[in-house]
Order: C-alpha cells, then structure tokens, then sequence
C-alpha cells in the first residue's frame, strides 16, 4: 500500500515538473481564475444534464399519489421496502406492475397480507376505494404499468364467446363453475363469486399470484368484457337450472349426496317397512 | 226389464277362476304366491338397487326418444343463450335441447343420473350386508359372483352413459379412458383404435357408447339381474338365527299379499325418493362444462363416484416407468398398474372370495342361517379392510375438491393418500378384529351373569355390588346356563321379557306382540320364576 502510494506521489512530482517560483500576487490571480473556470464549468454540466436526470427520478407526485405515498409508508413499506423497490424474501418490487394490481390486491384484501403463506388469501379490504385509488396513482406514477379502464366493463359483451374463452383460459385452474381449485403446495385459484367486475378485469392484466397475464395482446379488451360477462352474468347470478347446485363441486359432492340424501333415505325405510310385521 | 243382480264381491274370485279354467294357472300360482320370504330390514338393501333399475329404464326410454347419437357438428341455436352460436356435437346439442326444450326433459335427464349413483351405491351396500353376514356361502356363490359381475356391468353401464352427452366433462373421462387402454401392454393401441374407430376421438364412439349403453349393457344387466332373482328364489333367502328357525328351514311372510304389497310400497318410495332428488338436486351441469373439446379440462374433473376410486389410485400412483430395452425400447406406463391391474385383482379377489373362505376354514356344509359380523372376526376385519382401502382411493379421487375446499396443500393430499392407503387397511382390520371379540365377550358375559340393572347395592360389609338380572336360572356357580345362539343378546332390562316388551314407535312393531315373541331379540321366557321386584336394598315401606 504504502510502496504504491510514493510510487504515485512521485510520479505526480515528476509530472509537475521542479516548483517555479512566482509572485504571490500572480499565484493568488491564477487561483482565482481556476477556481471560477472550475465553477463555470460545474455550472455548465450541471446546466446541461441535471434536469433529464431530475425528470426521470424525481417528478412532482401528484395529490392522489402524494396522499397514495403517504399509505404506503404506512401499510406497505414493511415487505415492499421503500419507494417500493421491494424486499428480499419479503416482498416483490412494485416498480412497473402497474395500478391494476394494486387495484386487485387491495381492494380484495389480499393486501396487505396478514402472514407470510403460499398465497394471500381474499379478505376483507383494509382500505376504502378512495384509498386504494391513490395507493394505485402513487405506483402507478413510480414506474408505470397496466391500468384498468375506466367505464362499463361489460359494455357489448357477448356471452357464448365469454364463455368459451372461458372455459379454454379460466377453466383449468378456476373450475367450470369459477368455484376455484385447488393447485400444488397449497396454492389455489380462488373462487370467482366474490370478484367485482374491475378485480377480474385487473386480475387478467396483471396475473396476481399464481395466475398467468393474459394482455390485451391475448385477450383483447373486448375479449376480457366477454368473459366478465360471463362469469358475473351466468355463472354468478344466474339460478341453478336444476335445482340445488351441491356447491358446483362437479360428482364429488354428487356422490357424497347419492349416499347421505338417498341411501339415508332408503334405508330408514327399509327399516320402517322391515318394522312393520 | 228385470236387472240382473251384480255382486261386486264376487267379480275378483269370478274373473279368476275364469282366467284359471284357460290357463291353469292356479297350481304354480299357489306355490308362487305362498312362498315365504323372512323380514329383517337389512334383506331389503338389495330391493334398492332392483328398484332404481326399474326407474333407470323408464328414465333412459324417456331420454332416448330425444337423444341424438352423432358426433356430426353442428351449431347450437336452442334457447340455452350463453352456448347459442357455439358449434358442437349433434350428441351434446340435443342433451342440450334435451335439458332446456323437451318438456320434463331435465328432470328425467336428472332422475336417471341420480337412479344411476343410488342403483350402485346399493348394490354395493347390498354387498357388504351380504358379504359382512356371511350369506354368501355355500350354496349361494354363485349367486355372490353374479352380484360381483353386476357392480361391473353397472359401472359400464355409467361409464358409457355418462360419456354419452359429450360435454367437457365425458370427454375428459373418455380421454382417460382411451389413456388406460393405451397403457395396457402389447395390445394398447389396437384396443384403442379398434374401440374409437382410430384415433382419439374420432367420430364414432358416441353412436357405439350409446348401443353399449340402452341395448348390449342394459341386457346384460337384466339377464344377469333376473338369474340372480331366480336363484334367491330357487334357494331361498337366508335368514338369521333365533327361536324356530333352522338351517332347514324358513320362517317369514307370504309372498302374498303382505310381501308383495310391502315391495309395491318399498318400490313407490325409492322411486320418490330418487324423483325428489331429480327435482331438488342439479347433477352434472353439461351447460357449464361446454362442448368438448381436447383442449378444455376444467379443474375439478371427477367421474362418478363408482369410478373415482380408479382416479384416486391413479392419481396416487408414483410415476415409475419401467423401460424394457426391445427393439426400439418399450414402455410400461404407471398408469397401467392403477387403472388396470388393480381393477384386475380386485374382480378376481371379490369373484373368488367365497371359495377362497371356504377353503381356508374347510367349511364345505351348506348355510342357510346367515351370521352376525361379531361372530366371524376374521371377516369382518377383512370386510373392514377392504372398506378402508376403496375409501382412501374414492376420497384420493377427489383430492384436489377437498384440498381446494379445507384449505389443504394438495402435496399433502396426495401423500397423506399415499401412506393412508398402506397404513389405514391394517389398521382396520386390527381394530376391527379387537371390536368383533370384545362385543362376542360382553355377549357371553351377558348370558352368564344377567343384564346390568343399573342397581347399586351396598353390602353390610361396606363393599359396593351390581345386580345383575340373570337372565336364566343359574347353576351351581352362579352362572346361567344359556348357550349363545348366533342372535342378539338383550343387553338392558326393558329388552327382557320380564319387564314386558318395550314397544316405541316408528321402526318398530305398533302391533301388539302376540303370544310367540315377535323377534329372536325378544327371547321365550319359559317357567318364569316368581317375579320379585330388585329394589336397591332400601325398604320404601
């Protein structure tokens, strides 16, 4: 270390050449006018480069997302760390996913999550509307990403293509019904009954959890407004056209009910009718 | 005009002595009519599986007036809105049609698939009332295969039906299906391809499963069902032991008229039965599942619950491959050994199991008295052990609905399956085992010290004594004389005749018993001795 340190300090002196000797005078003049090219030329750089850099880093937030910010410190900072750049092991970053998935994930409850688990399950929301709105302006003014639109999300909807897209995208992991399934390790697809038409759409934008993205470049918008259709209109709040639906858990529970409704039944009978000799 | 007189009386013995004068059918009418068959409620189980074959047929002729069997594609336009415009099958279309257009059409499409699950499932629990009171000996074997071959039949039966309306969910299982025939060794894929008519799925297997399932099948059962009818009938029924009864003979009631109208009611309220759950319990929503096609799967694909021990061990099975290294190298997949070679052991465990009894206990006697489970542990515990493993692959079979619905990890699901299937079995039968000899115990207890009074008696001495109501007059020893007869054995004081029979409600005889004990549970008091009240020592003077 030591060695290397006079070896530069050497060369320094080497490169200075031998001390002239100058009046104090000129010595103070030429300091001063270094120093201002310095100046000038900080100045200048500055000038030239600091406000891109600014513009990119540091915009003015606006109200919503100040207020948004504000939540955040609060609720979120925890496993997402600051300025949402998440938290290893705890938390992912939020840099780019966008308001639709803080729309999804707060507003379902989901977050804040209560423990760390194989899947935040669906909760009662912490957060009113108007928060969740700012929480979703404050990320979606940090780095950007899917939104949902505004507006009716049904608008025109036809429900045999929902339906079919339906049963092609959704049916694999949601069920038929849009029960829910079960996936591995204790991970699941949640029932869809719950899901409000703007959480559905959000959930198709941003793929939380488990779920895969399906972009408007898969599902177009007018695609994704089929398919809500379908789950809100015929799979929620149609009646069951054969009566008492079993939970729509497919022949498990119809096999379950063969045997405690009918076999049940039949043999209480049998005893009765054997009884009456 | 002079009226002839017309005595409505006599028009019934009239009309059949008119009918007896052409037809002669009075003498073997006599001996039909006079057979006696004897009444326990667990003779009727097997009456169950009978009476929803009868509504399975009226249901299934219903269906088939609408059914259409064709694979051919068309587009729907029927008044079900989320599937109009969307192309399918003409099979699918019409089950369409056939659920929102035909008049009635879904309540019998829902009466003939809950008849379906309630005809197996009482033929397996006619099974086991069979199998568990040993009535399957000789000379009833062959009578126990034919029942065997149709628990198999039935579960073809519902396979092709309900492969037949070609919604996600038959196509799926029909997938399945094609997957086990392939797996089967050597002859894999000829099966396959000879059955789908090429490859899956093809454009035949619909118009086939259908004459499979309302001709070949529905024959078969019923060729199957009237032999073994015939044979209860040319070997009596069995009964069970108790007071006049013998391995000679049969005790009971008349065909008719008690036996018959018991069967017309019994008939009347399982068709009830089965039309309430049609009306009130939606099964197999094809509409939800859509046309099939190969690309669609939804989660929570199960068969039916007669099958879905098959998907339970399939989905338990670790995939050991084995590779035999001939020729261009062959392939034994794992899921040839849960879905076929299971199956295989079990029709011939259940087909061979009489003799294999027979054999182990050298017992080649006839029986026609049947036995209480307690008295033949081994059975019993053998019974158990089977039950215990058919439960943990049907409940494995729908791993992923209870995973999802009691937030279990479906890992866990399947391992817990896994160990479940080679530990619960043993554990079964042990326990089992143990339970069968504790309740022979108390019963030979019983019949040697008396029935517990409940009375409490304190001696001079201080100690503390249970009376006992002996149940005979006791022998030198203090101890009763009765000999276990292969019955029950009353266990509290208001079972015994010396309190007078407690007659309750509803399952019960409302009559009033006559001079004979009504039941073997109500033994013969003979030579009553004088009937001394049991007091708990206290004077209530």
């Amino acid at each position: 270390m030591t060695s290397d340190n006079d070896r530069r300090r050497g060369l320094l002196a080497r490169l200075r050449g031998r001390p002239v000797a100058r009046s104090r005078g000129r010595r103070r003049l030429g300091a001063a006018v270094r120093l201002a090219a310095a100046l000038m030329l900080a100045g200048g750089a500055y000038t030239l480069f600091a406000p891109g850099v600014q513009a990119q880093e540091n915009p003015p937030l606006s109200a919503a997302a100040n207020e948004g910010k504000a939540l955040f410190d609060v609720s979120c900072v925890t496993c997402h760390g600051r300025n949402a750049q998440g938290v290893a092991e705890r938390g992912p970053s939020l840099i780019g996913v966008g308001s639709a998935s803080v729309e999804f994930q707060v507003s379902s409850g989901r977050m804040p999550m209560a423990r760390q688990e194989a899947q935040a399950p669906r909760k009662k929301p912490q957060f009113t509307d108007e928060q969740v709105r700012q929480l979703g302006q404050y990320i979606q003014e940090l780095g950007g990403g899917p939104q949902v639109p505004q507006g009716n999300l049904r608008e025109g909807a036809d429900l045999a293509t929902g339906g079919e897209l339906f049963r092609i995208n959704c049916s694999q992991c949601h069920a038929f019904s849009a029960g829910g399934g079960a996936l591995s390790s204790g991970k699941y697809a949640p029932s869809l009954y719950p899901a409000t038409d703007r959480q559905i759409y959000a959930a198709m934008l941003s793929g939380p959890q488990n779920m895969p993205v399906f972009g408007d470049n898969q599902i177009s918008p007018q695609e994704k407004a089929d398919i809500i259709a379908y789950i809100q209109e015929n799979l929620k709040d149609t009646q069951d056209q054969g009566g008492f639906n079993l939970g729509r858990y497919g022949p498990s529970t119809e096999g379950l009910a063969a045997f405690l409704v009918g076999i049940v039944a039949l043999v209480f009978t049998s005893l009765w009718i054997a009884g009456k000799s | 005009m002079k009226r002839r007189k017309f005595d409505v009386a006599a028009v019934p013995a009239r009309s059949a002595g008119a009918l007896d004068d052409r037809f002669q059918a009075a003498t073997p009418l006599r001996k039909l009519l006079n057979k006696v068959f004897p009444d326990h409620w667990s003779f009727l189980l097997g009456e169950i599986a009978l009476f929803s074959f009868i509504v399975l047929i009226l249901t299934g002729v219903f269906l088939t007036f609408f059914f259409e069997p064709a694979m051919t594609e068309v587009i729907y336009n029927g008044s079900y809105a989320p599937l109009r415009g969307t192309p399918m099958s003409a099979a699918y279309a019409s089950s369409l049609n056939l659920s929102f257009d035909v008049r009635g059409g879904l309540i019998m499409r829902q009466m003939h698939h809950w008849a379906a699950l309630l005809f197996m499932a009482s033929i397996v629990v006619h099974m086991l009332r069979v199998f568990f009171t040993g009535a399957f000996r000789k000379p009833r074997e062959t009578n126990w295969i034919i029942g065997s071959l149709l628990f198999w039949v039935g579960f073809l039966a519902g396979f092709t039906g309900y492969s037949l309306p070609d919604d996600g969910l038959s196509g799926t299982g029909l997938r399945i299906a094609s997957g086990i025939m392939l797996s089967i060794p050597v002859i894999g894929s000829w099966v396959t391809s000879s059955i789908f008519g090429g490859e899956f799925p093809g454009t035949i297997i619909i118009s086939r499963f259908f004459i499979a399932h309302v001709l070949l099948i529905p024959g078969l059962l019923v060729a199957l069902i009237s032999v073994h009818l015939g044979l209860v009938f040319k070997q009596k029924h069995t009964q069970w032991p108790g007071p006049g009864r013998t391995n000679e003979n049969v005790v009971g009631e008349r065909m008719f008229p008690r036996y018959a109208l018991k069967q017309g009611g019994f008939f009347m309220v399982v068709f009830g039965v089965i039309a309430l759950m049609g009306g009130l319990f939606q099964i197999n929503p094809i509409w939800y599942f859509g046309p099939y096609e190969a690309w669609v799967v939804s989660a929570a694909s199960q068969p039916d619950w007669y099958v879905m021990f098959l998907d339970g061990s399939t989905r338990l099975m670790p995939a050991w491959e084995i590779n035999i290294p001939i020729g261009d190298g062959y392939v034994i997949p794992p899921l040839f050994w849960p879905t076929v070679v299971l199956p295989g052991i079990l029709v011939g465990l259940s087909l061979l199991y009489p003799f294999l009894e027979a054999r182990r206990l050298k017992d080649y006697r006839h029986h026609n008295l049947l036995q209480r489970p307690r008295d033949v542990p081994a059975r019993t515990a053998a019974g158990a052990m089977a039950v215990a493993f058919f439960i943990v692959l049907t409940l494995s079979g729908g791993n992923d609905v209870i995973a999802d619905k009691f937030h279990i990890s479906l890992n866990a699901m399947t391992w817990a399956g896994r160990i479940g299937l080679l530990i619960l079995p043993p554990l079964a039968y042990y326990f089992t085992y143990r339970i069968c000899l504790g309740l022979q115990q108390h019963d030979r207890e019983v019949l040697a010290h008396g029935v517990e009074t409940g009375i409490i008696k304190r001696l001079p001495d201080g100690r503390f004594v249970e009376v006992h109501q002996p149940l005979s007059e006791a022998d030198h020893d203090g101890h009763g004389a009765l000999d276990y007869v292969g019955w029950v054995v009353p266990k509290k004081m208001n079972r015994l005749g010396a309190l007078g029979p407690a007659i309750r409600g509803f399952f019960y005889p409302i009559e009033k018993p006559a001079e004979a004990p009504v039941s073997p549970g109500h033994p013969p008091v003979e030579t009553r001795p004088e009937r001394e009240e049991i007091t708990s020592g206290e004077s209530r003077r």
